[in-house]
């Protein structure tokens, strides 16, 4: 588990692929809603909060779709399921190289969203700041690795995977935009912890599913 | 290679049509024919007898997709798999039938087609996730992998409910939502109110049921002749 995501890392830290696509694509997501709609009417911390997830949720899923690819174009796919390993040791190890990108992602991503939107009115809160966007990429991890998995058999994986993984992570979604908005304007974990439980909650269920699951995701 | 073709099978071919035919005028006629108007919404309210008996049979699919789906996983069963295939798709038509019946309900007694209260939020999410669990199934080679990989999803997708219901419920719960307490439900006071639902739903199921046969053995044709042109590839 932890050699599949130190490989994984160590190919992202040579390359830097996923992180670069990641960013630029999240950038664009940003740019996009700012043409869309009047950027003065994107200021405020639940629009903030609402942005960051959203990018994350655009970028994160088409970056993490890439994770399957270098097995199955090298055709690595073989080996990964000849491993001696339990088979969910494999899905752990990537979802926690994915979670890691992520994680970076959204911490880079909040003050580049802020500044871009206007900063008034923010005043946050680090701990449960920090503990929201952990348990939220956490989840897009889960979801998006599994998913990504799923696809990645598919002729046309890139528009399958978002497919897959974009009504799974509505509750994710809804819970981490109100989590992070409460904390960017200063309320404390116990304000806002339904929406922390339920985030919490979907890790939980979502990374033990993918870890049970991947028993007949890698079976060839 | 079995085929089945050669004996009838009179539960599919013969008997469930007509009776579902049979049920679907009784339900008809009790709807429109039998019940009378509700007080304060009138004849709207009619379509309400079908909305919830799809609503219900949709959410009883998307459950035996789950549970086909575990089955598959754990025996193998061609048929289980061709069964939550089948539900997946029948239980589509059937959130399909209640999103639109719903705004036609809602406009003139909301006065608004649509409005994100938790049930319509969710059920909107459901029919997202089992469409996509249908594509899956569309963009993939149809082999052995490929229904594992939709077994997954189909329980995966089971998993989300409990947690999208929890959220929206908070999500929407936090402003004051008008429109919840009207429930139509509160106001089922002539008993032959409640003998049109439990008929209507009956015709649902029915329905529901003949649907998922004919697409299952659709399902099997269609792997039948795959294989054939395997055999004659191999030939």
């Amino acid at each position: 588990m932890w050699a599949i995501a130190r490989k994984d890392l160590a190919i992202e830290r040579r390359t830097g692929e996923m992180l670069s696509s990641l960013f630029l694509l999240a950038l664009l997501v940003i740019l996009v809603f700012a043409f869309a709609v009047e950027p003065e009417r994107l200021a405020g911390p639940e629009i903030a909060a609402g942005m960051l997830w959203a990018t994350l949720l655009f970028s994160g899923t088409l970056a993490l779709n890439r994770s399957f690819l270098i097995e199955r174009e090298a055709g690595a796919w073989t080996a990964l399921a000849l491993l001696p390993v339990d088979r969910g040791s494999i899905y752990l190890g990537k979802m926690l190289a994915n979670l890691v990108l992520l994680a970076f992602a959204a911490v880079v991503l909040l003050p580049v969203i802020a500044i871009l939107l206007g900063t008034r009115g923010l005043e946050p809160a680090p701990a449960t700041l920090a503990a929201t966007l952990f348990l939220g990429v956490f989840g897009i991890a889960a979801i998006g690795t599994l998913c990504a998995a799923i696809a990645s058999r598919s002729r046309a994986r890139e528009v399958l995977m978002p497919l897959l993984a974009f009504p799974l992570l509505a509750p994710l979604l809804i819970a981490a935009a109100r989590a992070t908005s409460g904390a960017l304007v200063g309320r404390g974990p116990a304000e806002i912890a339904s929406w922390l439980a339920v985030l919490l909650g979907f890790d939980i269920i979502f990374a033990t599913a993918g870890w049970l699951a991947f028993d007949w995701i890698i079976e060839e | 290679m079995t085929t089945n073709d050669g004996n009838p099978r009179p539960w599919r071919d013969s008997i469930l049509p007509w009776l579902t035919g049979a049920a679907m005028t009784a339900a008809i006629v009790m709807v429109f024919l039998v019940v009378p108007d509700e007080r304060e919404q009138g004849v709207v309210q009619r379509i309400f007898y079908f909305h919830v008996a799809a609503a219900w049979l949709a959410f009883a699919g998307f459950a035996l997709v789950a549970a086909a789906s575990a089955w598959f996983l754990r025996t193998g069963s061609e048929a289980a798999d061709r069964l939550a295939q089948a539900c997946a798709e029948v239980g589509l038509l059937f959130t399909t039938l209640v999103l639109v019946t719903g705004p036609i309900w809602a406009r003139p007694i909301w006065g608004t087609w649509w409005t994100w209260d938790p049930r319509l939020t969710m059920t909107v999410v459901l029919w997202t996730i089992y469409a996509a669990y249908l594509m899956l199934g569309r963009l993939s080679a149809g082999d052995d992998t490929t229904r594992r990989y939709a077994a997954v999803l189909g329980i995966v997708g089971a998993l989300n409910i409990p947690l999208l219901v929890l959220a929206v419920r908070l999500w929407r719960g936090i402003h004051p939502a008008v429109m919840i307490n009207k429930d139509p439900e509160a106001g089922l006071k002539d008993p032959s109110m409640i003998w049109a639902l439990l008929v209507a739903n009956v015709a649902m199921a029915l329905l529901f049921d003949w649907l998922v046969s004919l697409r299952m053995r659709l399902l099997r044709i269609d792997r039948e002749i795959a294989g054939l042109d395997l055999e004659d590839e191999r030939a």
